[in-house]
């Protein structure tokens, strides 16, 4: 297994390298000139030039490259162009509560999502079932922005039982959580089902049941760990789903991220915010899903990794 | 709708044709008999059905928007604006007065097209990509292989995010980045089957009798993917609505006055405790459509490969 956790990582290395490369190359296919952009229109000439010379835009494009990989890995993201403020330390700032909201979002909807799929899988074709898969159906076709806004006026505006933007307590947290983890929670629902229904079809869960162990038993110890493996596949295929989700909630709850910082960079047209954090995004993307293929091959003894 | 030929899938021509000809049309063409059995299958699917039908009101309200609109959605009418739904405007109408029900329906034609057109542009260059990728194999797979990895390691609508910052916003541009989005799934999913495809023993045959690679390719072993490219253009579709109505509504996609979907959410945000309705409808408007696409594409997998069922 360490062999395959080590081609893992390998494997990985150049869809850093690349990803790095895209969002580096971001500002330089920009039509315009960088420098005049980040300069401003009534700049003169003289200041476009320092600041050419500056960010290194008169070196060569891959010398250009390893300054700018060489910097990243060192935490220094360049300046903001609007607060002229080290965009390293704004990410700081933001990440944990980006972080804050997807583990929450993740939470709710594993919680949610397992549980509805195996409630629906014990009673196959009953009315439940027929509810729940439908819930979770809707779930998956409601854009997230809106069903963030359905629940601001239900729970916020006509209930007024929790606040509808800003951070702070817990209250401030419920409806952007909620919000982000529905749709995956809806994902997480129909896998489990079917995941469960085939369990239950299998000759091990026959023979439990013949020689007499109580139901609970069967769905609980035989059926549902077993049930769970393809479930974590989702889980981690799902990461991608909540991440892009987060930006939009964000948007919605004005919850001081990482996306919101993307979206107010890309409209305020503040280039090193808009690489940094699609940066760290990509990044964090691409760790979740290597420590989740990891994790994969340690829950699943079934698979031998060559 | 019982004539088989409608669900998608390209129709059989009713003009006599010579036996030869006929023998090579199918090749690439799904026989009329295995169309009528998958609508046979597709038309006992309740869910199927129905998400036919949403699209097909969907569909009319883009097709016929100008006669089906009662107002024009661009006409101001400052002193009603945020005022309920009410007989003269059904759905109410926004901040400016704009009747909603307009605006939804002219909605409904704008994200048809685009999700349309970006699944186009994800077929047209994902599907050949992913072809030609699996078929050869060897360096230029590998790195075809690493740059859809790339691709997909930004989470969703952000790539799409990523490549509006680059070629500025609007409608165009985000039908452009949500199509992009789509190439690296079409091009994984295609090369996947041609893998499977190409280790067959008809595709052997072919190579045996001497045809080309380019003539196998297309056809012998494209039309055998054209069940999952089928399914999969269904549901993302839906995504590519979704996504497209996201990038509205974070003002990176189509700009005011426009009558889309998400644009009109993002407007209409800020006065949710004045005026509901002008959250709802265009959310549910959303959310109906997706539905829609989504049920459709669960149906026809169902219908093309009972064993696909989950």
């Amino acid at each position: 297994m360490w062999a395959y956790i080590t081609k893992r990582l390998l494997l990985s290395v150049p869809v850093i390298l690349g990803v790095a490369f895209m969002v580096f190359a971001m500002v330089r296919v920009l039509p315009g000139d960088p420098a005049r952009i980040i300069a401003g229109e009534a700049a003169t000439q003289e200041i476009v030039e320092g600041i050419r010379k500056d960010m290194g835009l008169d070196q060569p494009l891959l010398r250009q490259f390893a300054t700018f990989a060489m910097s990243v890995l060192r935490g220094d993201f360049g300046r903001s162009v609007r607060s002229k403020a080290p965009v390293g330390g704004e990410i700081a700032a933001r990440l944990p509560n980006t972080i804050r909201l997807a583990t929450a979002g993740l939470g709710i909807a594993v919680l949610v999502g397992v549980s509805a799929g195996v409630i629906s899988a014990i009673r196959p074709y009953s009315l439940i079932d027929t509810a729940v898969m439908l819930v979770a159906l809707a779930g998956l076709s409601m854009p997230v922005f809106w069903s963030g806004l359905m629940l601001i006026l239900v729970f916020a505006v006509w209930l007024k039982w929790l606040p509808a933007v800003g951070t702070g307590g817990i209250e401030h947290l419920v409806l952007p959580a909620v919000t982000l983890g529905m749709s995956t929670a809806a994902i997480i629902a129909r896998m489990s089902r079917s995941s469960m229904l085939e369990v239950l079809r299998s000759d091990y869960i026959r023979t439990a049941r013949a020689k007499g162990l109580a139901e609970a038993a069967v769905v609980n110890r035989h059926a549902f760990r077993n049930a769970l493996i393809p479930v974590i596949t989702v889980v981690g295929l799902q990461m991608g789903t909540l991440l892009s989700g987060a930006v939009l909630t964000e948007t919605v709850f004005a919850w001081p991220g990482i996306g919101r910082l993307l979206v107010e960079g890309i409209l305020a047209r503040d280039y090193p915010i808009v690489q940094a954090s699609v940066l760290v995004v990509a990044m964090a993307f691409v760790m979740v899903n290597l420590t989740v293929d990891v994790l994969y091959a340690v829950v699943d003894p079934r698979i031998h990794y060559d | 709708m019982t004539e088989p030929g409608k669900i998608g899938l390209p129709g059989d021509s009713a003009a006599p044709v010579p036996a030869q000809a006929a023998l090579r049309w199918s090749a690439v063409r799904p026989s009329r008999s295995r169309l009528r059995m998958v609508w046979g299958q597709f038309r006992r699917n309740r869910a199927g059905l129905a998400g036919l039908a949403i699209l097909a009101l969907f569909l009319c309200a883009g097709l016929f928007a100008t006669v089906l609109a009662p107002y024009d959605p661009y006409e101001i009418e400052l002193e009603s604006g945020l005022k309920g739904p009410s007989p003269g405007h059904l759905l109410g109408q926004d901040e400016l007065g704009r009747d909603l029900l307009s605006r939804v329906i002219y909605g409904a034609r704008l994200s048809l097209v685009i999700g349309v057109i970006a699944v186009s542009i994800g077929v047209g260059v994902g599907v050949p990509i992913g072809a030609i990728s699996g078929y050869f194999g060897g360096l230029p797979d590998l790195l075809v292989q690493r740059l859809i990895d790339i691709m997909l390691a930004f989470p969703g609508v952000l790539l799409a995010i990523v490549l509006v910052a680059i070629m500025g916003v609007g409608l165009v541009q985000v039908m452009v980045a949500v199509g992009i989005v789509s190439i690296p799934v079409y091009a994984r999913l295609v090369r996947g089957q041609v893998l499977s495809l190409r280790a067959q023993e008809f595709v052997d045959a072919a190579r045996a009798v001497g045809a080309t690679s380019v003539r196998i390719i297309w056809r012998h072993v494209l039309p055998n993917t054209l069940a999952v490219i089928i399914v999969q253009s269904t549901l993302q579709i839906a995504s590519a609505i979704l996504s497209a109505a996201a990038l509205g509504f974070l003002g990176l996609g189509a700009q005011p006055p426009a009558a889309e979907w998400g644009s009109m959410l993002s407007n209409a945000r800020q006065y949710i405790r004045l005026a509901p309705h002008s959250v709802m409808f265009p959310g549910l408007a959303i959310m109906l459509t997706v539905l829609g696409f989504n049920l459709l594409g669960d149906a026809i997998r169902d219908a093309l490969d009972p064993r696909m069922r989950i």
